[in-house]
């Protein structure tokens, strides 16, 4: 179901290292796709308050008002996988996330949403800005949950394509003539 | 498998697998000719190959280190990647949409046609569409392009209903499901199209033709072709007489080898055809190989490009079936009131939501950007290719410290659109916005080029030795057994997607080989 490592880990919810959140619809698609109504991502090398302040930095430079926190924490886990791999990595959002703090006058993430986003603004195209938003401009956007939301239906194959799963389902227009459009091949014909 | 000694002098290698390299080892081996294929990256297959754009953009590209210089777009936005194409036993005929359509006679003499263009290297090809008409026929067969030989067209997704619609509207008179060598009944012991909406990643139905579902195949039955994957070419080796000799090449463990031959056919695409020619500098040929006119690198084209995407008030689903499936031809022609020379085509294109995410406006980011991601569902997407002009300034060189993993220069990519090239652009966003516009589209968004699919030029057919790198059968002007097998021959790009025409003369030059080689010209 889904290829990131998003599982209930309620025995960590002390842990200083474990970003959780509970899907905000509960009836909607995601619900079916996640593997519970809360996720947890246990950071590798980051810390909590790091990892809190990256994902809502990548609301604010990816804004999708109603896409689900656990889509953006998928962000958050490459960041912290590329920070586990990279020291310079881990210092430059280290560093970034204290900078939002300083620029917010000690807590970026308990300012308003207004605030926050005039302090990251001002960080557009710094390394830690291009860091998050090169990572997530790909991560956001490629997994499941983010495809559902999206209404993209990712891998066609395993379903035997659209040939008869309304690849020309499109009815608010006129259906070209057959000599621009001829029928699909059918085995039966 | 055939499988050929290291000193075998009696082979012709080729260099690269895709269109013209896998379609001359197919076509050569028919004619019993021995054949060894080099290809640098692995063999995949339908099987391996995967539903996912990022997964199979791994998989299949070729991502060895590139840089590109100059002040197109493609190069702020992907400068490490200045191409889109495929290091992969099949080569970009993996990643190809299958879009398969005939340069215009006109297109064949630009220079006589459009006549002198400031900062354009115009040249007309030494060859006219009268002279390869024959080789269409054989190309347009062997593919099975619909819309030939009596095979019925595709059918039309949603993608192509919303551009019918917005076409007919506008009083376009040239609006269809298009040429395409993908099956649309079963054929040539391959299956019909599924509609999957992945042929930029391989086809896994093996619907779409691609020199590894069908000529390579059909070139190791004959038990003539060695074909080996993950084998790169650093240099092609020159003996005393100036003959070429044979080609050094790494393999999969970074060991190198020497392979003697008869008769080398470079085919590696545009970028790394004339990188090779130029890696092979020699106190005989002190500037690369085949280069005496200096112009190997030069010329490069990419095609005038770009997109337009529209969002609507209901949906449309475009990624569901064939990437690129319907054309509208009306700007193809030479119509030089619109402000420029040549024309362009405007065909269907559709992205999944990941590359939708990376190409629709790379480096933007805020609500604007996302307020467009989020209509993905309710969009229609086309791409706009015509003629570009060479000039020679854009071209690929040997980049003066960088090196692979072998330790072969890499190569670096120039390229500055020419105000020919810009103002086709302005007017082919405008028309497609028209056609969009007229389907009835909320908004419409102008897509700037994806890194180049379609590298052409740099070792351009001429008439005259001075003027280019090969003669109008690839042979180039300066080495007799040295032959240009891809899209790297064109004297000029013309308006459609190259394949085809890359295909039409692989099988061409193979006639000319077999020729030469039985009259022992080489």
């Amino acid at each position: 179901m889904l290829d990131l490592d998003l599982t209930r880990r309620d025995f960590l919810k002390t842990s200083g290292t474990v970003l959780m959140g509970t899907l905000a619809i509960t009836t909607g698609v995601l619900s079916v796709l996640a593997p519970s109504q809360t996720w947890a991502l246990e950071l590798t090398k980051l810390d909590k308050a790091t990892g809190q302040t990256l994902l809502q930095a990548t609301r604010h430079i990816f804004p999708h008002a109603t896409l689900d926190d656990a889509v953006y924490a998928l962000v958050v886990k490459d960041l912290d996988a590329a920070a586990a791999s990279d020291d310079g990595v881990a210092k430059l959002l280290t560093r970034g996330a204290a900078e939002l703090n300083t620029g917010a006058g000690g807590d970026w993430l308990a300012a308003d949403s207004d605030k926050q986003f005039a302090v990251i603004e001002k960080m557009a195209g710094n390394d830690f800005f291009e860091k998050i938003k090169g990572t997530a401009v790909v991560s956001l956007y490629n997994n499941e949950m983010a495809w559902a939301h999206f209404g993209y239906e990712g891998d066609a194959w395993k379903e035997g394509g659209y040939l008869t799963r309304g690849f020309n389902d499109l009815n608010w227009l006129p259906d070209p003539p057959a000599d621009a459009s001829p029928a699909a091949f059918s085995a039966k014909s | 498998m055939a499988k050929y000694d290291l000193d075998d002098d009696g082979v012709v290698v080729i260099v690269g697998s895709g269109a013209g390299g896998g379609t001359l080892a197919n076509e050569l081996c028919q004619k019993g000719i021995q054949v060894v294929l080099l290809e640098a990256g692995g063999h995949e297959s339908n099987d391996s190959f995967v539903n996912n754009e990022w997964g199979s953009f791994g998989q299949i590209s070729w991502l060895d280190s590139r840089s590109s210089s100059g002040s197109w777009r493609v190069g702020k936005d992907f400068n490490g990647l200045p191409a889109w194409i495929c290091k992969t036993v099949g080569g970009s005929t993996t990643h190809w949409a299958g879009a398969s359509l005939r340069i215009q006679d006109h297109e064949f003499r630009v220079k006589t046609e459009y006549g002198d263009i400031e900062g354009a290297n115009l040249l007309d090809w030494p060859i006219t569409l009268k002279d390869l008409e024959p080789y269409y026929d054989k190309a347009e067969d062997k593919m099975g392009v619909t819309r030939t030989n009596g095979i019925p067209g595709l059918p039309g997704n949603n993608n192509f209903k919303v551009m019918h619609a917005g076409a007919t509207k506008l009083g376009y008179k040239n609006c269809h499901i298009g040429r395409m060598a993908i099956n649309s009944k079963p054929r040539d012991g391959r299956a019909h199209c599924l509609q999957l909406g992945f042929c930029f990643q391989g086809c896994k139905s093996g619907a779409k033709w691609s020199t590894l579902v069908a000529e390579i195949p059909k070139a190791e039955a004959t038990g003539k072709l060695d074909l080996r994957p993950k084998s790169h070419v650093l240099k092609i080796e020159q003996d005393k007489t100036g003959k070429v000799s044979g080609v050094i090449y790494a393999d999969s463990d970074g060991n190198q080898h020497m392979q003697k031959a008869r008769a080398v056919c470079v085919a590696g695409n545009s970028i790394e055809s004339p990188r090779l020619l130029l890696n092979s500098e020699n106190n005989q040929s002190p500037n690369g190989l085949a280069n005496s006119s200096g112009q190997v690198g030069k010329n490069y084209m990419r095609h005038m490009t770009g997109s337009v995407y529209a969002a609507f008030e209901k949906p449309v689903h475009m990624w569901r079936g064939t990437t690129m499936a319907g054309i509208i031809t009306d700007e193809s022609g030479n119509d030089t009131k619109r402000g420029f020379v040549g024309g362009y085509e405007m065909e269907t294109l559709a992205l999944g939501l990941p590359f939708m995410a990376a190409f629709l406006d790379p480096g933007a980011w805020g609500h604007d950007f996302t307020r467009k991601m989020d209509e993905y569902s309710h969009m229609a997407g086309m791409w706009l290719v015509g003629e570009d002009m060479p000039q020679e300034s854009n071209a690929v060189s040997l980049h003066a410290e960088n090196k692979d993993q072998h330790g072969m220069p890499t190569p670096n990519v120039h390229f500055d659109d020419h105000p020919n090239d810009i103002a086709m652009r302005e007017h082919a966003y405008k028309q497609g916005s028209a056609v969009y516009d007229a389907a009835g589209a909320k908004e419409n968004y102008l897509v700037p080029p994806y890194p180049s699919t379609h590298n052409l030029g740099t070792c351009r057919m001429s008439a005259n030795a001075k003027d280019g790198v090969c003669n109008a059968h690839g042979q180039t002007h300066d080495i007799s057994n040295l032959f240009i097998s891809d899209g790297s021959q064109f004297t000029t790009g013309a308006a459609e997607n190259p394949t085809l025409t890359i295909v039409t003369l692989a099988i061409r030059q193979a006639d000319y080989i077999a020729k030469q080689m039985s009259e022992k010209a080489i």
